[in-house]
């Protein structure tokens, strides 16, 4: 009886082994924007090493980058990618609206489908002569802000949002005081660079610029790479809770039947090594576990979501980005201050 | 039509007419037809204010004016090099004829990026300049330098070749018959090269205007001020805006179309004005 058991246990265990002698080689394309690189490398190897682990499927993961809305532009255009992990909803909703997948891509993957968050924090030149604590700071005369142009740069769109949410959560504010509060702060902005990275070289290399508005990754990325001795970190009082958006490309995933290689990889980001993975590369977990693990790592700042300052990212980007918008109203000529 | 078939010393005028034709109509019509296509998502209300807005208004003059500016730097210093290169032997020479190429063969990220390293405030050059109160990244002549940059080679290479082809001994027949130099230079010489002197004119002009990887590193990008057309087809594409971005093409290619045009018969009147 006792050996029969074994057997059945031995045959229990074989069973899945030889089934799973078949599966073919597989490979994802995972389409990402730009900060991500490194962070990824780290994680398809892990996720390939899981996934033969509990499959027996060899998967190898090649990655895109670029900017966030340039990457949308291509999947919609025809580049097949199984998986998307962008900066911001908006080039995800893109893609939705081309019938890449559905219209509630959000609602697929827990935390808004950001498996990792990051905010917008700043970065100023050493000693911080110019004495910045806080939003308010960067609209004083004489201080020159660098950041991106949010119309060209997914990351300054947070960069932006960031200033709106802290100038509309002020006691006494409202939608024109926050209006007014960015029209100041882009008439210090002397540089306005296409992309995100540009404006850290900007900031770093030419030397021009008091604060840098940067993604809290990339800035804490910069501090370590340059030292203490050139850049200091300045978190503000409150900031943009930034959610880069992951989701299955489900009609490209059907079509090279990838569907739930995909969907695990993905999932595998909330699990524990993947969300580690994620701390390591300067991201905020999501887990509270591993949040708890790292948190001596990020800063203490309040953080406001999209929803809780405007809305979802459709309408974000028609009342702010669009051409007419908010944005571009601080540049028509005879803009107030 | 029988005659002039005749009279041809190569066959296959038809063959050759006829590849020539489908080749252009696939590599260049075609992709310039769907930008037309593409405008036709809007109506003609649609496009008039998308393209006559204030800010893309802006960026025409700042496209089209650093480029004019740029290519009329080159076609004076085009000029000068290429003289050079063809009348004096030195040592180096050939080193130097090669230079003149970089420009084509640079990836223009690059180049923008370091002209912007040179002409940063911080920057080689830059830190000299600055004190004279002459800011150069980040500014239109900024936009004017990268695309001096950019278009030298087009010069150069075009006159070169009329450069050789107009031997010494013409100048020094102008020279025994009274010529001074500048006579000899405006009324011998210049008239030799200036339709190739056009060519290169339009050719860097037309370059330039369609420059987008060098520019927006050095030109900061600021609304109404540095902002050139192609960034503002980049931003309408980052908006999904397809419509409008080919909106904005169409009036770029229909701009430097009438512009070529304008030289081509320029240069037609010039060599008929040659040969009377």
């Amino acid at each position: 009886m006792k050996t029969l058991g074994l057997a059945l246990i031995l045959a229990g265990a074989a069973a899945p082994a030889l089934k799973l002698e078949a599966p073919k080689p597989v490979t994802l394309l995972n389409v990402s924007y730009d900060p991500t690189r490194e962070l990824y490398e780290d994680f398809n190897k892990q996720f390939a090493g899981y996934w033969k682990n509990k499959t027996g499927q060899d998967v190898t993961i090649r990655q895109s980058h670029g900017g966030s809305g340039k990457q949308a532009r291509s999947v919609i255009d025809g580049l097949e990618a199984d998986v998307v992990t962008l900066g911001l909803g908006y080039d995800v909703d893109a893609l939705a609206d081309n019938g890449l997948l559905p219209m509630d891509w959000q609602k697929r993957l827990p935390h808004n489908s950001s498996p990792y968050t990051s905010t917008v924090i700043f970065l100023v030149r050493k000693g911080n002569p110019k004495r910045i604590k806080d939003w308010a700071d960067l609209i004083k005369p004489g201080v020159s802000v660098i950041t991106a142009n949010p119309k060209t740069s997914g990351g300054a769109r947070w960069n932006y949002l960031g200033a709106w949410g802290y100038a509309l959560r002020q006691p006494g504010s409202n939608e024109a005081k926050a209006k007014d509060f960015v029209t100041r702060l882009y008439k210090n902005v002397p540089v306005l660079d296409a992309g995100a990275r540009g404006s850290t070289t900007t900031f770093v290399e030419r030397g021009i610029g008091d604060v840098l508005i940067a993604w809290e990754n990339e800035a804490l990325l910069a501090v370590k790479e340059l030292g203490p001795d050139k850049v200091e970190l300045v978190v503000p009082s409150s900031s943009i809770l930034a959610e880069p958006p992951v989701a299955v490309v489900e009609k490209v995933a059907k079509k090279r039947g990838t569907t739930e290689v995909a969907q695990a990889y993905l999932e595998y980001l909330y699990s524990n090594q993947g969300q580690e993975i994620v701390a390591r590369h300067y991201y905020r977990p999501t887990n509270p576990v591993v949040a708890a693990k790292f948190s001596a790592q990020f800063p203490k700042v309040e953080l406001f979501t999209l929803s809780d300052i405007v809305g979802d990212w459709r309408k974000t980007q028609k009342t702010h980005f669009a051409d007419g918008g908010v944005f571009d109203q601080i540049y028509q000529p005879g803009a107030t201050p | 039509m029988k005659s002039g078939r005749s009279q041809r010393v190569l066959p296959g005028f038809g063959l050759s007419l006829g590849i020539t034709c489908t080749y252009l109509s696939l590599i260049v019509l075609l992709p310039l037809a769907t930008i037309f296509a593409r405008t036709t998502d809007l109506s003609w209300a649609a496009f008039w204010s998308t393209v006559t807005n204030p800010r893309v208004l802006a960026s025409y003059r700042v496209t089209f004016g650093t480029s004019f500016i740029a290519a009329v730097v080159n076609t004076v210093f085009g000029l000068l090099v290429a003289w050079v290169l063809v009348r004096y032997r030195f040592p180096g020479r050939r080193l130097v004829d090669a230079l003149v190429d970089l420009p084509f063969a640079l990836p223009t990220a690059v180049a923008g990026i370091a002209l912007t390293t040179l002409y940063a405030s911080n920057g080689w050059v830059g830190q000299y300049l600055e004190p004279l109160g002459i800011k150069v990244a980040y500014t239109s002549l900024g936009i004017t330098v990268a695309l001096i940059f950019i278009g030298l080679p087009f010069v150069v290479r075009t006159v070169q070749p009329v450069l050789d082809d107009l031997e010494v001994e013409v100048e020094e027949a102008a020279a025994s018959l009274g010529a001074r130099r500048w006579q000899t230079f405006s009324r011998v010489v210049f008239p030799t090269v200036a339709p190739a002197l056009l060519t290169g004119f339009a050719l860097a002009f037309a370059r330039a205007i369609g420059e987008y990887g060098s520019v927006v590193f050095i030109s900061g990008n600021m609304p109404m001020k540095t902002e050139i057309v192609p960034l503002l087809i980049i931003t309408k594409l980052e908006q999904y805006d397809y419509a409008g971005a080919t909106a904005v093409a169409v009036v770029m290619l229909l701009a430097s179309f009438l512009l070529l045009l304008t030289i081509n018969l320029l240069q037609w009147a010039a060599r008929r004005r040659m040969a009377a």
